[in-house]
């Protein structure tokens, strides 16, 4: 689905990326983690084309990406991004009617019923039909970002591109969007790159995990080969305990505070 | 969903029986009073005194004409710019664009070199300053030097520094140049020439119609510049076509009629809140709504102190700026409840 070959990426003279060579399969569920400034979001612009590379290219089903135009690729790649307040009194059907702006042909002015369909599937599978009407200013941080991605479902995208998309929800919330994304990746074959600052959830959810650091690709596999204290404790300078999650089998990382290192070790 | 068409082309159609209602208002209006009797017989076809003939057909209807032309053309300019920048405060007017063209206007009068380019060449030195302003505030946004408040406190600045150059003009340059060049600072639509007001008509028409092109661009540009890329726009093409278009909409407007302020602040305020934020009817609504703007204003212009004429300018400038002081302190106390 996705190639990154040698791609390295910088703002002014700073890299922020460099040399990244992956390749993720149709159908994969890979997660981002990495420190604050490693490179997680440029990695998704990389893909998005809304940085340019320094070097290196990026390939999506084999077709280079500046070969497709801005349009091509949204017919194809859709992204959610942080949560943000919108500037303008949307009603939550209408923001997810934009997502079929890439798929509009020609100089029609209304939707087709096959737009209208495609917007109704998105928010029915994500939850948020009874909220169609409701100004999207007036739901909470989680319903709205639900409604972010089920304007990106309505771009029936085979890749969905995800930055942060739990930052500021609360627990249940944050179970609700993933559950989502990986039932999306499961039932219809979605590829999902997520980035996602919260480890256990990156371990919870993700087949695959990159750790960035300082923009380099430090440790790409499943979570058990990335999630060891060691991995972790070099990449983000802090003591980490890792351990099983009794129900999932997957590891979870607990960080352990400064001070009950000193009275741990007596 | 599907009963939305019907609300757009009712509220067009709405719109548009306000606009002839004030276009008839301001038709039956000015300092030669004409039957009411008179103007439909002439309108319809009917023959009449050739000083009434002359009076309707060669002063009132044109002027009618150019405010519509005119009023749309700066009232799309708006929406197109705040859709752009992303802040209902943007406009023409506010972000130095008229001061700009009307320091265009004035720099080719006083040099002149009106004759270069025989009937465009005032368009062409409004579009230059208009160009040149647009230009020099992209710069601004690109380098990341101006935020969105900088932007319009530049052009504010902008605006002063356009008229504090327009007036050093005016101080310098010959009496017989001083009133063409006072009527641009205010702004009037007392044009009776037709050619200008064909110009004026065939522009704003045009200009309508390549909006629309890019109406889901502007749709998506509500969301930020970086989510319409992720929905497939070419944000930066998008950004300079339309640039270039509002700078060629404000230019050609201010050339014909002067810096006529805070149509394109006023309108689309306005037309939000009852169309809406979806450009595909925020953009022909505020062109309809703009025409009507401006046609009541100028109405009002040449009869509230009659036998005086007001400029045009001073009633939308009156009317504007008070909306503007009255917008700019409601978003503040909505950016201070979040």
């Amino acid at each position: 689905m996705l190639e990154l070959r040698h791609v390295s990426c910088r703002y002014d003279d700073h890299f922020v990326l460099k040399d990244i060579n992956v390749r993720i399969e149709d159908g994969g569920l890979v997660g981002v983690i990495g420190p604050n400034g490693s490179g997680k979001t440029t990695l998704i612009r990389a893909v998005t084309r809304t940085i340019k590379l320094a070097e290196g290219e990026v390939l999506l089903k084999g077709e280079k990406l500046d070969t497709l135009s801005f349009k091509e690729l949204a017919q194809q790649v859709a992204v959610v991004g942080r949560l943000y307040d919108l500037d303008v009194r949307m009603r939550v059907e209408d923001l997810v009617l934009l997502g079929r702006i890439p798929h509009r042909k020609g100089l029609r002015l209304m939707e087709r019923r096959s737009d209208l369909g495609a917007a109704e599937e998105a928010m029915d599978l994500t939850g948020t039909l009874s909220l169609r009407s409701r100004f999207v200013d007036s739901l909470s941080s989680g319903e709205r970002q639900l409604a972010f991605i089920a304007r990106a479902l309505a771009q029936e995208p085979e890749l969905l591109l995800l930055d942060e998309p739990t930052s500021h929800l609360d627990i249940g919330h944050q179970a609700r969007v993933l559950d989502l994304v990986r039932k999306l990746n499961r039932d219809r074959g979605l590829t999902v790159l997520v980035v996602l600052h919260d480890l256990n959830l990156a371990s919870q959810y993700c087949d695959r995990i990159f750790l960035l650091s300082d923009g380099v690709l430090w440790k790409d596999g499943t979570p058990d080969e990335v999630l060891t204290y060691r991995n972790i404790e070099e990449v983000y300078h802090t003591p980490v305990v890792v351990m099983k999650n009794p129900v999932s089998s997957r590891p979870g990382v607990f960080l352990v505070p400064e001070e009950d290192i000193v009275t741990g070790a007596k | 969903m599907e009963n939305r068409l019907l609300k757009w082309l009712f509220t067009l159609f709405v719109l548009i029986v306000i606009l002839l209602a004030v276009s008839a208002l301001s038709l039956s209006l000015g300092p030669a009073g004409m039957h009411p009797g008179t103007i439909v017989r002439l309108l319809l076809g009917g023959k009449g005194r050739a000083t009434d003939y002359a009076i309707l057909f060669d002063i009132r209807l044109p002027r009618i004409l150019l405010g519509f032309a005119i009023g749309g053309s700066l009232s799309l300019s708006g929406v197109m710019l705040q859709a752009l920048f992303r802040n209902p405060l943007v406009e023409p007017y506010t972000l130095g664009i008229s001061g700009g063209a009307a320091l265009g206007v004035a720099l080719g009068t006083i040099l002149g070199l009106t004759g270069l380019l025989g009937i465009y060449s005032l368009p062409a030195f409004g579009f230059l300053g208009a160009v040149c302003v647009i230009v020099f505030l992209s710069l601004g946004i690109n380098r990341s030097v101006l935020n969105l408040q900088g932007l319009l406190l530049t052009g504010v600045m902008i605006s002063f520094i356009s008229s504090s150059a327009v007036l050093l003009i005016m101080s310098i340059s010959r009496i017989e140049d001083l009133h063409g060049i006072l009527f641009w600072i205010i702004g009037s639509l007392g044009e009776t020439d037709w050619l200008p007001v064909k110009l004026a008509l065939v522009a704003a028409i045009a200009g309508l119609a390549v909006a629309y092109l890019f109406c889901f661009d502007l749709n998506a540009l509500c969301l930020g510049e970086e989510d319409a890329i992720h929905l497939g726009v070419n944000v930066e093409r998008t950004k300079r076509i339309l640039l270039v278009l509002a700078s060629l909409l404000t230019g050609l407007s201010v050339s014909l009629v002067g810096a006529i302020g805070f149509v394109g602040l006023v309108v689309p305020h306005f037309v939000r809140m009852f169309a809406g934020t979806d450009h595909r009817i925020l953009l022909v609504s505020s062109f309809v709504s703009g025409a009507i703007f401006l046609i009541f204003c100028d109405a009002v212009a040449k009869s509230v102190a009659q036998p005086i004429e007001l400029p045009v300018g001073v009633v939308t400038g009156l009317f504007g700026g008070i909306l503007f002081i009255y917008a700019m302190m409601r978003r503040a106390s909505i950016v201070r409840s979040k």
